[in-house]
């Protein structure tokens, strides 16, 4: 038998759904610690992100730090962290480094979304009467949501991949079998846990490659101009002004 | 708390090529061998001693470098090569004589299947398992091995004494250790078959011994010659039974050299008990000593130098 079918053997045998690293446990406690740490990150990023694309202040600042931030590595983070706060705060420790790792792409795609529409349909929202906030709501947001959601969606395949490093300081997840693995040197459980990081993430992925289609304002899909999905945002831009 | 000679794997592959080069330097043209020719002893005398990346495995190789200097050896230190991958080639080619090792961790490298555990089997199964050339000389009481580890309040409150005491406890006891140590020979299934003591377990990893000072767990898996032992007040449970892999000290040495060594290594690994290596790791870590003054120092108060 090769590495890949014992994988598959091991991701399918039965005592994966018994006991303290049950898979359903696993996978539980990922999820938390990826939703828990983007809807955290989604707080402080994207408002920061809008308040940047709407008045076109900051933008460089933005830039610099998000890229210094993406350079961060999370596993020394983390466990530099888990020193300073203390063994007592592991889960708070593991929560920082997972939001400071899903920022620099939530506020890219929350400020790219704003910076990308076309000035002359901010002009006549403007000339139409529409007060500041009312551009801000009813024209920025819905136009900005479709590179949001693309920035939801790479930081939540980054955070993803990242929560598999949890299991090094004690906080489970699918990383668990792989970290446990690899000192026993059993490969078909760290090529089984790697596959299911995978899996996850590609599922996740596909879902918000569908939520990202479907949150084109309908106004820019109904647009004749529109010929690829990709160029909705550029073609709707003749179409409204 | 690191498992700091299982979890170097990464430095091995550098390391393994810096020692490459340096090893293969002295085998054929040793600079060190110039200046002994006026003395008249012949290359062939040199000892070649070698050492772990890892700062107590580095104090024994000084104490044994030391020892042999002080009895007309002459010595050359190859210390801080990586781990075992990148040195047993080396050791078992002959291009080191000396190497300060632990038995059960070689016994499980040269022999997966092995299944001694005790001090004795091991270092039997060691010697029959060593590969021509190489010479296990007596092995030290010290050891750098895995225990079952309580604080010192929590084993005269329960009067522990054993693993095997665990089983009085009547409040849930939790185990921690590194990850992979759940599914380890003798890991909690094995304490539960052997002694009957029913351990949860928690992959406390590289926090280990501060979660169990912080009560987040009642038993954890440090090593023998943990530092902590001295600077913490932890106690390690007898295990009568064996369960643990034993790991002792052990000088492995060339043949072509065993003879020669042997009275001057041997006295050493007579002198250093479990305490001794504990306080010389201390002395590292806490006073932050250099390797080759505790070498120095603890060859003095033993009357080997």
């Amino acid at each position: 038998m090769n590495v890949f079918t014992e994988a598959l053997a091991w991701l399918f045998s039965p005592d994966r759904w018994v006991g303290p690293y049950a898979l359903p446990v696993l996978f539980g406690q990922h999820m938390y610690f990826t939703l828990v740490s983007v809807v955290i990150a989604a707080v402080i990023a994207v408002p920061l992100g809008w308040l940047i694309g709407h008045t076109g202040k900051g933008r460089e600042v933005a830039v610099a730090v998000a890229g210094a931030a993406r350079a961060i590595p999370s596993f020394g983070l983390m466990v530099l962290l888990v020193l300073l706060l203390g063994v007592l705060r592991i889960p708070e420790a593991a929560i920082i480094t997972f939001v400071l790792l899903a920022i620099p792409s939530l506020l890219a795609g929350a400020y790219t979304g704003l910076e990308a529409i076309d000035r002359r349909i901010l002009d006549s929202a403007r000339a139409m009467g529409m007060t500041e906030w009312q551009v801000f709501w009813k024209v920025e947001v819905p136009l900005g949501l479709p590179l949001l959601v693309g920035g939801i969606r790479a930081a939540l395949l980054q955070v993803i991949a990242t929560v598999t490093i949890a299991a090094y300081i004690n906080l489970g997840g699918l990383g668990q079998p792989i970290i446990q693995g690899i000192p026993l040197r059993k490969f078909d459980q760290v090529l089984g846990g790697a596959i299911l990081v995978a899996v996850l993430a590609l599922i996740v992925d596909l879902l918000l490659a569908i939520v990202q289609h479907a949150v084109v304002s309908a106004g820019v899909r109904s647009a004749p101009q529109k010929r690829r999905s990709r160029s909705a945002l550029k073609a709707a831009a003749p179409a409204t002004a | 708390m690191f498992t700091a000679r299982k979890s170097r794997l990464a430095l091995a592959g550098g390391v393994s090529l810096v020692a490459a080069l340096t090893l293969g330097g002295c085998a054929s043209s040793n600079p060190l061998d110039a200046p002994s020719e006026d003395s008249g002893s012949g290359s062939g005398d040199t000892i070649v001693i070698g050492s772990q990346a890892y700062y107590s495995n580095e104090i024994i190789a000084e104490i044994y470098s030391q020892a042999l200097e002080a009895a007309g050896f002459d010595v050359d230190e190859q210390f801080s090569i990586g781990q075992r991958d990148a040195y047993m080639p080396d050791v078992e080619s002959g291009a080191i004589d000396v190497f300060p090792e632990y038995t059960g961790n070689l016994l499980e490298y040269l022999d997966k299947d092995a299944t001694a555990t005790s001090p004795e089997d091991v270092y039997a199964a060691l010697k029959e398992a060593l590969p021509e050339g190489l010479t296990a000389l007596d092995y030290a009481e010290a050891s750098d091995q895995d225990t079952y580890t309580v604080l010192k309040s929590f084993a005269e409150e329960n009067d522990l004494t054993s693993i095997g005491d665990l089983s009085k406890v009547t409040t849930p006891v939790t185990i921690g250790a590194a990850p992979e140590f759940e599914q380890r020979p003798y890991g909690p299934a094995k304490a539960k078959e052997v002694y009957g003591v029913d351990l949860g377990f928690s992959a406390t990893g590289p926090t280990t011994l501060e979660s169990l000072l912080a009560g987040e767990i009642q038993v954890a898996d440090i090593y023998s010659a943990d530092p902590a032992f001295q600077t913490e007040d932890i106690v390690a449970l007898e295990d009568p039974e064996n369960i643990i892999l034993a790991s002792n000290v052990v000088p492995i040495v060339s043949s072509d050299v065993a003879d020669e060594v042997s009275d001057v290594i041997n006295a050493i690994s007579a002198k250093l008990t479990a305490e001794e290596l504990v306080a010389l790791n201390v002395q590292s870590t806490v006073d932050q000593k250099s390797a080759s003054d505790i070498a120095e120092q603890w060859l003095a108060d033993n009357d080997l130098s």
